[in-house]
């Protein structure tokens, strides 16, 4: 049997999406269904000094209105930080009390204060235009590099600063900076973005007086998480007796990680008024009240020698959580971004310190890549800097820099088991045609153009991640993931994976997996996932972790079945044990013609017992029956790494930048299905590409976001993309039997630095911030007119 | 959304009788269903203009072109006749927005409603449009008023707008990048007699410049009118451009049609 897993095996989910049978939370409808609206606070900072009710429960088909007060009543808890943190003089981080409704203040535009029940949506939205609520209006703090200077946005949180947190020596930096020849530095801001899923979020609850259940249909990227942290934090039911459900999901890049308002107040009110509720996002809410990525101010410094080597780091940042700090608000500027900071090179000496900051702004959390795109941008922005500054090629800067044997042990955290990151770099230049774009330069120089290439090499730590590791990090969870694999008496197999798919194609890469390790054919192998009643437990899908910890956890009980298979083989044809072998489906007895195929194997464990023709005894000490499952907790992260290069053509009268030529070379170790992993880089591009030329979320100076809708908000489209020039090199991951990395977050890390590098030689080195808006580089462009005519 | 009561006019006639002061004509709905979900207008009553069939339609003569009032966006864009007699119209309505707008939107909302950004202004005033409605003819020149202001009085109805075909024309568009709205947009007409250089995004409301279009009945060359430096004074700022942007981008747009007429 060929095997599946590196074939371009067409997706299953395909025909149920394309066809419009995907079944998403807002596609779900139970009898007798209220419908929930959010009250929400048009203001940035305020104080809630009253909130008026009375005629809002006049208007028609209302059920219930339920404000902060009852949710502190009832003893329901807040939203929280997954992660804790411990500041460079070791004190813990602040985190303020995050109700899911406001009781006393609002902090960021969209921060619901109430929750109005109707019997339609219509008669939900009427009612809440209705609450009336008196605010005492705050000045609001909203810039990340002021917010320390601001008010006090959280009582008791001085300089509204969560921690400040250092990893690294100070004073070895010192030292390297003392015997540097000259030193680059650089003064950035990473912007924040909107993750904007396709599907806006949404949740059904529904209770069961009966069983004193809650049920939950949730966008999630990781149901039973949700369950935990409502369960533990929010008190909402004790676990066995809420079930969240994630059904198809349409995108989530990190924003459908967190547990949110809407999730515990609908399941907490659904058990209060004992009826189904219903609650959709408009996509005006998603602007506003989805977590943000991103946002960052850094100064970074690179201390080198004349001929090129590096010597020291350090990066100073100031990064916005926004109102509140949320699951991975607090890791994603630690310890996701500094381990990375130091990009794919040999630095001796480094440090990160990042201060996180609160404003009040929408919370900011996990978006695709989540840190390493921060990480890699400072440091490939430098870099870039520094061939320029030196003089040297920027290809040749970076090899001369890059590792040259693995295990690599990284200057602050990482060892990075395997990669040939030089390799990489010339598999890159060869695809781009490095070598032609002086005359390419020359062509466009030609037709009054600028021209102007960059290059990225970028690693990601990701396969997230060892229990060990995280949690002496102050992870609040072991990040392990779980597999159950079931045969039916007939010989199908159901797979039931912690991960959550929500475009990852799960469905389809998962069950190459299985179909390759047990040999039954790909149609009878159905992968199930997304409904804490059904699978056993699992830690969800983000960091580029499903195919490295979920998809290892398949491996792992499906060869549990295998060596239970051998036994009942062993026991069925009166053979030893040890004498049989697995292959293609089939166990044999070696050196004999006696086998028995995994089904027929499959029907014996269910149907134990001898009776004329049929003979299925089961082994002494195995039970009937067959179902193995399987925890995997990772030994090590898993490090995907590339070198990406682009190139663009700027038109300097009117600034518009258009990119050209865009070539991806990764690494991700074993592909399991090249089109789907085609399908990520290509995604992971476009929100890359979209930070550095399109999206912005920008407030104005009282909380208000500017930027709240799509007309407003740049949402790269297909005809803002050059065809995409994607290859490979593959070195396999040695802590995994498969020797995959992963893919998802890739192209988000490696395009921001990539695309304005080029953006940037263009400019003859001159900044600019990202997005690289036709504005901003027109303003650059007669910058560069005067400074050459001045030069002539 | 608030309630309101929906009507389909047969003729213009029954459409201008239905029409109050809380009231607005429905034909693509493009800018109207938004607005008022999003509780920026309230209408009692929608007099849906579509189904009158009078109101839809091309027609090419030697001089000029006409086309209906609720003549779609991707039927400008599509007509052979209107490509070959004005090609930067045709073009012009094939970059409206997106596909979904294209299919709904209409010619006449559009100028009705006088977007400062909106595309088919420009067309108007270069192009010496002249608009029908349901009770006189009015030139483009007098149509456009200010923001989302025009000549039409209550219950006034377009019925059509007729375009001078020029020698040589081009349209072209800085848009938004998030919107597609021209950021700025420059159309410029050479016809026999003189020069029009139509502008919209640029200001409040779309208008002649008078500058270039001298300068270009001079000498119709880019030339003429490279280097120009307009007044920027009362162009708009906001975050998706500056006055000063705006004011350079007009002259970029203005010589990128020169060159492509």
């Amino acid at each position: 049997m060929a095997s599946l897993v590196g074939s371009r095996v067409e997706r299953k989910e395909d025909k149920r999406f394309l066809t419009g049978k995907g079944r998403y939370t807002a596609d779900i409808n139970l009898a007798n269904q209220t419908y929930a609206i959010f009250v929400r606070s048009p203001h940035a900072r305020a104080s809630i000094k009253k909130i008026n009710i009375d005629k809002a429960l006049k208007s028609s088909g209302v059920v219930s209105i339920l404000t902060g007060k009852e949710i502190a009543d009832d003893k329901i808890g807040g939203l929280i930080a997954g992660w804790a943190i411990r500041s460079e003089d070791g004190t813990e981080m602040k985190c303020p009390g995050n109700p899911p409704l406001a009781k006393d203040n609002v902090n960021f535009v969209g921060d619901p204060v109430a929750v109005v029940i109707a019997e339609s949506l219509a008669e939900a939205k009427d009612a809440a235009e209705k609450v009336e609520v008196d605010y005492k209006i705050l000045k609001a703090v909203t810039s990340t590099a002021d917010a320390m200077n601001g008010d006090t946005i959280h009582e008791g949180i001085d300089k509204n600063l969560c921690f400040d947190w250092l990893l690294g020596d100070r004073q070895k930096v010192k030292e390297a900076f003392d015997k540097a020849d000259k030193v680059i530095s650089i003064d950035i801001i990473n912007n924040r973005l909107i993750p904007n899923a396709m599907e806006p979020r949404a949740c059904v609850a529904d209770y069961n007086a009966a069983s004193e259940e809650i049920t939950l249909y949730t966008t999630s990227q990781n149901p039973h998480l949700s369950r935990l942290i409502m369960s533990a934090f929010g008190n909402v039911a004790p676990e066995h007796k809420l079930r969240v459900v994630a059904p198809d999901v349409g995108g989530g890049f990190g924003s459908k990680i967190n547990v949110y308002n809407e999730d515990i107040v609908c399941s907490w009110a659904a058990k209060k008024i004992n009826r189904a509720i219903k609650w959709v996002a408009e996509r005006s809410e998603s602007f506003l009240t989805d977590i943000h990525g991103r946002d960052h101010v850094t100064h970074a410094e690179l201390a080198v020698t004349k001929d090129g080597k590096f010597l020291g780091f350090k990066n100073e940042t100031i990064a916005n959580l926004g109102a509140y700090a949320r699951v991975f608000g607090t890791v994603t500027p630690t310890y996701l971004f500094g381990p990375c900071a130091t990009g794919v090179y040999e630095i001796p000496a480094a440090y990160t310190n990042v201060k996180a900051v609160y404003t009040n702004t929408a919370p900011v959390d996990a978006y695709r890549g989540a840190g390493r795109p921060e990480a890699t941008y400072t440091i490939e922005r430098l870099v870039e800097k520094a061939s320029m500054e030196l003089g040297i090629d920027k290809t040749e800067l970076r090899i001369k820099n890059f590792p040259t044997a693995f295990p690599f042990k990284q200057t602050l955290v990482h060892t990075v088991d395997s990669g040939d990151y030089v390799a990489g770099m010339e598999k890159a230049k060869q695809m781009a045609d490095y070598k032609g774009f002086e005359a390419r330069r020359k062509e466009s120089e030609a037709k009054g153009k600028l021209r102007g290439i960059g290059v990225t090499s970028y690693f990601e730590a990701c396969g997230i991640a060892p229990s060990a590791a995280v949690m002496s990090l102050g992870c609040g969870v072991g990040l392990w993931e779980s597999a159950e694999v079931r045969f039916n008496p007939t010989g199908q197999v159901t797979v039931y994976t912690g991960s959550h798919s929500h475009g990852q194609s799960h469905q389809t890469t998962f069950a190459q997996i299985a179909a390759d390790e047990l040999g039954v054919p790909i149609e009878n192998i159905d992968i199930v996932h997304g409904d804490t009643d059904k699978g056993t437990f699992g830690m969800g899908t983000y960091g580029s972790r499903s195919l490295a910890v979920g998809g290892i956890a398949i491996v792992n009980a499906c060869k549990k079945i295998v060596e239970k298979g051998k036994r009942v083989t062993a026991k069925m044809l009166e053979a030893n044990p040890e004498d049989v072998e697995f292959k293609d489906g089939e166990f044999i007895v070696s050196k004999s013609n006696k086998k028995k195929t995994i089904g027929e194997v499959a029907f014996a464990c269910y149907l134990p017992g001898v009776r004329d023709e049929m003979k299925s005894p089961l082994p002494e000490g195995d039970e009937p029956g067959l179902k193995e499952t399987s925890f995997y907790d990772p030994s090590n992260f898993s490090f995907p790494a590339g070198t990406h290069i682009a190139e663009v053509e700027i038109d300097p009268e009117t600034g518009h930048v258009k990119l050209e030529k865009y070539t991806a070379c990764d690494d991700f170790g074993r592909i399991i299905n090249p089109m789907v992993v085609e399908g990520q880089v290509h995604g992971g591009l476009a929100q890359g590409i979209g930070q550095a030329l399109y999206e912005n979320a920008e407030y104005d100076e009282t909380g208000q976001l500017m930027t709240g809708s799509y007309m407003d908000y740049t949402m790269p489209r297909a005809d803002n993309f050059p065809e995409f020039n994607i290859g490979y090199t593959c070195t396999h991951a040695t802590t995994n039997p498969l020797g995959v990395k992963g893919c998802g977050e890739a192209g988000a890390i490696a395009a921001p630095p990539t695309v304005m590098n080029a953006v940037i030689d263009a400019l003859g080195g001159q900044e600019v911030t990202m997005p690289a808006t036709a504005e901003k580089v027109w303003k650059a462009c007669k910058n560069l007119k005067k400074s050459n005519s001045k030069a002539a | 959304m608030k309630d309101f009561n929906y009507h389909s006019a047969k003729d213009s006639k029954e459409a201008s009788k239905l029409a109050s002061s809380n009231s607005a004509f429905l034909a693509g709905g493009m800018t109207t269903i938004p607005s008022m979900k999003l509780g920026l207008a309230t209408y009692k009553d929608l007099i849906d203009i579509k189904n009158i069939k009078k109101l839809s339609g091309i027609k090419v003569s030697g001089k000029s072109v006409i086309i209906g009032a609720a003549t779609k966006h991707v039927e400008v864009a599509n007509s052979k006749d209107v490509k070959k007699a004005i090609p930067s119209l045709s073009s012009l309505a094939e970059g409206i927005g997106d596909p979904q707008v294209r299919n709904r939107g209409t010619i006449g909302g559009s100028i009705a409603n006088n977007d400062p950004s909106a595309d088919y202004p420009s067309a108007c005033i270069a192009l010496n449009a002249t608009i029908h409605t349901n009770e006189r003819k009015i030139e483009a020149s007098k149509f456009f008023k200010g923001m989302f202001e025009t000549a039409l009085k209550k219950g006034e109805l377009i019925e059509a707008v007729e375009f001078q075909i020029p020698e040589k024309s081009s349209y072209q568009k800085h848009p938004n990048p998030a919107s597609r709205y021209a950021v700025v947009g420059v159309y410029v007409a050479k016809h026999k007699s003189d020069v029009n250089v139509a502008v919209t995004g640029a200001k409040s409301c779309v208008y002649n410049d008078k500058e270039m279009a001298k300068a270009l009945s001079g000498n119709f060359s880019s030339s003429s009118i490279d280097g120009m430096d307009l007044d920027s004074s009362d162009m708009n700022s906001d975050i998706h451009a500056s006055a000063e942007y705006r004011a350079s981008l007009v002259v970029t747009q203005a010589k990128k049609a020169v060159d492509a007429c």
